[in-house]
């Protein structure tokens, strides 16, 4: 094969042709030396070809005109030039990955692009939420997609922020509120993040404890101290406008408490807590505890609210665009593995162990499956208890920035739109998606309805104005 | 019957009499219920309820951890043993931190009555303040959770020990230092030869209460960052609600730091002297 044509083409005395002049071995017996610079691996075969093509092109293939060319302008200036309008490493990555892909066996195989780094560590904090960042590890979802993942265990939300702001997490569990607080700088320091899939819907509930048993009419809690686990929660926001619309303003009728999930059960049973909305397995733990019953699920609040989100640092995704094409694979895979409920009995059982989640698989296996006890004797079959699906709509982060604003979380106006789209990846959820396969809806934009009102994402602000119970 | 021998027979009688009560007063969670409804199954009534474990149940549970102490299920189960090293690497860590600062910064505003009163107020404020305290601060400006935990040791453990060299250092007695005065002996050498090893019984007594409250830190700061370390043994087994492993290492904390604290006095007994 005349590999010389694949010689260095920013090099003057190389010969890149095959003319009538060719001095090459193929071309000549004598033992002319002008090989100079081939390229060994295939990978680098691949390089120089997009090389060679590129110069080859500019001189119209005169060879001649290039050898000349750069004789006069330089090696090293040509080269400049030519990469600040070409991205010449960029090109032949490109052309590299398809090649393996074509080799591999189509491009829906992964694993094939070069991944910037393998071993990753993403934070999560024990709750039934993180099921598709748990479980894809003892699952082996990261492992498919080439990834070596440690699954972290983290205290509470605020650790998982800092961590995550820290870089000693690269993609962290957080709630789906969180990535818009923290990119506006609300109680944090303000750093660009985005939020390219929710974790799941629905799966939280309002939890009391026993003594209240009779008292399930919101408007008998007048003083009652409730556990949300943060304040940039969708269970703050959800226990808020529950409340609310009960004539209950929870700014001053009712406590709310900020108390990591894994001590709620704890809290209850010490009486420091009349309930919680939580995430589960804790309402549930709460149940086999014996400690307090299910008022309610949180999605007769808002069928198919979002609740915790996979996120990371614009940063992260920009420095390692094939690790984070990766990892949104897996998670996007894992996320929708889970939402088929005949594997859910599966998932309780891998992310049971210390390790993980550290509960009784009968706990989490009742969320999971939505047959559970409401610890006021009845057995409720409820198979959307939680849901899982990525699909970031804007509307969401829209609805979310308004509860933010309406109970005093954000002072100044804010242009919700733009920042729910800066955020919420929905756009590029939806290609993946489509990419692995599945359905993704094509607006970003939807209605929704909570508690029997509508909220339109156009109108933001009138929304927020619309309640009477707020923070004037 | 010799004293110690007395102490030891009481003490090990005490030891029966906590363990006889404490197994009259706990509960084993068992609900073995038979024949459930389906609602009394989901509600566990076949499985253990949590409890305050007895100790028999938590010696079972030692004599199972204690066998197998290094064991690696992955990030967030690690055996006792291996929890244990990661806690007493990052006490000596910040530890030792606070002594290489502590011992020659006493040791000056010991030299000078007029520093050790214009610092007193400002050591004042900053020893009592809770590692918890520390902890957000930390983790704020240092951006790492192990630095951070390793920070907050420090920065509780450095005070005792700040005051009690600098104390020690001042009341060294007036005689010794006329001594080597009239042997005309540099500051140098007095500060070496004399104010040290007169200063050392006490600046010892500093190190062990630093030491102590260390490992108090310790277990603080690890159940706030998570990760590694005893402290976040607990708190995983707390999440569970796990109380045998819970009390377990509650008891492998006081050995720790039984020991800790032994080991300090044992090497104190080499620098004390008799006037």
């Amino acid at each position: 094969m005349p590999v010389n044509s694949l010689d260095d083409p920013f090099n003057e005395d190389s010969d890149l042709s095959h003319g009538a002049g060719c001095g090459c071995k193929a071309c000549h017996s004598e033992n002319v030396s002008m090989v100079q610079n081939l390229p060994s691996s295939d990978e680098e075969i691949v390089n120089r070809f997009v090389e060679t093509s590129i110069v080859k092109s500019l001189f119209n293939g005169n060879d001649m005109q290039r050898r000349n060319f750069i004789k006069t302008v330089g090696a090293g200036t040509f080269r400049a030039a030519l990469l600040s309008i070409i991205p010449l490493g960029a090109l032949q990555a490109c052309v590299n990955d398809t090649k393996k892909k074509v080799e591999s066996g189509g491009a829906t195989k992964m694993g094939a692009s070069k991944l910037e780094k393998t071993k990753l560590n993403i934070g999560f904090v024990p709750i039934t939420c993180a099921t598709p960042i748990i479980m894809s590890k003892p699952m082996g979802f990261y492992e498919k997609y080439g990834l070596d993942v440690d699954v972290i265990k983290t205290a509470g939300w605020a650790v998982a922020r800092d961590k995550s702001l820290n870089k000693e997490y690269d993609a962290s569990h957080m709630l789906t509120p969180m990535p818009l607080a923290m990119t506006m700088g609300a109680g944090s320091t303000s750093a660009n993040y985005i939020m390219p899939a929710v974790e799941n819907i629905n799966g939280q509930a309002i939890c009391l404890h026993n003594k209240h048993k009779n008292k399930r009419d919101p408007k008998m809690w007048k003083g009652f101290k409730f556990g949300v686990p943060f304040e940039y929660s969708m269970h703050n926001f959800l226990l808020r406008y529950y409340v609310a619309e009960f004539g209950l303003d929870p700014d001053k009728d009712i406590q709310i408490r900020v108390v990591p999930p894994p001590e709620m059960v704890a809290n209850l049973k010490a009486g420091n807590l009349d309930g919680y909305l939580s995430p589960d397995p804790f309402n549930q733990r709460a149940v086999y505890e014996g400690v307090g019953f299910l008022h309610m699920l949180t999605k007769e609040i808002w069928e198919g609210h979002p609740c915790c989100a996979f996120a990371c640092s614009e940063e992260f995704a920009t420095k390692n665009p094939n690790t984070y094409a990766a990892l949104f694979s897996a998670i996007i895979d894992a996320t929708n593995y889970s939402s088929k409920h005949e594997n859910r009995a599966a998932i309780s059982e891998a992310i049971a162990p210390k390790n993980y989640l550290n509960q009784p698989a009968s706990v989490i296996n009742q969320v999971l499956t939505g047959k559970y006890a409401d610890g006021l004797g009845n057995v409720l079959n409820e198979p959307n208890r939680i849901g899982f699906d990525p699909f970031p709509w804007h509307s969401m982060g829209v609805w979310i920035l308004t509860q933010m604003k309406r109970w005093g979380y954000v002072k100044k106006d804010i242009d919700y739109k733009k920042i729910a789209e800066q955020v919420y990846l929905a756009a590029e959820c939806g290609a993946k998606m489509k990419e692995l396969g599945y359905d993704a809806p094509s607006a970003t934009y939807k209605k929704h309805v909570i508690m029997g009102k509508e909220f339109d994402p156009n109108f933001p602000e009138d929304y927020v104005k619309s309640f009477d119970i707020r923070v004037k | 019957m010799s004293e110690t021998k007395k102490s030891i027979l009481l003490s090990i009688g005490l030891l029966f009499v906590f363990i006889i009560i404490g197994e009259l007063i706990t509960g084993d969670g068992a609900r073995n219920k038979q024949n459930m409804t389906e609602y009394e199954k989901l509600m566990g009534m076949g499985e253990t309820q949590a409890h305050v474990p007895g100790p028999i149940e938590v010696f079972k549970l030692a004599v199972k951890e204690l066998s197998n102490p290094f064991y690696d299920n992955g990030p967030n189960d690690k055996g006792i043993g291996t929890q244990l090293f990661f806690s007493i690497l990052r006490v000596m860590a910040g530890y030792f931190l606070s002594v290489i600062i502590a011992i020659p910064i006493g040791f000056l505003i010991g030299m000078s009555p007029l520093f050790y009163k214009a610092l007193q107020p400002y050591i004042q404020i900053l020893k009592p303040i809770s590692p918890l305290a520390w902890m957000p601060l930390a983790l704020f400006v240092i951006k790492d959770s192990i630095m951070s935990s390793i920070f907050v040791i420090f920065i509780c453990s450095i005070w005792p020990m700040l005051i009690n060299t600098a104390f020690g250092v001042m009341s060294v007695k007036k005689d010794f230092l006329n001594v080597g005065k009239t042997l005309e002996m540099s500051n140098v050498k007095m500060a070496f030869t004399i104010i040290l090893p007169a200063a050392l019984p006490t600046i010892f007594t500093g190190l062990r209460i630093s030491m102590g409250i260390s490992w108090l830190v310790i277990v603080a700061a690890e159940m706030l960052v998570g990760g590694t370390g005893i402290g976040y043994y607990v708190w995983n087994e707390w999440n569970n609600l796990d109380l045998a492993s819970v009390v377990f290492s509650i008891l492998m904390i006081g050995i720790v730091g039984m020991f800790l604290d032994s080991m300090i006095s044992f090497i104190s007994k080499y620098f004390n002297y008799q006037e």
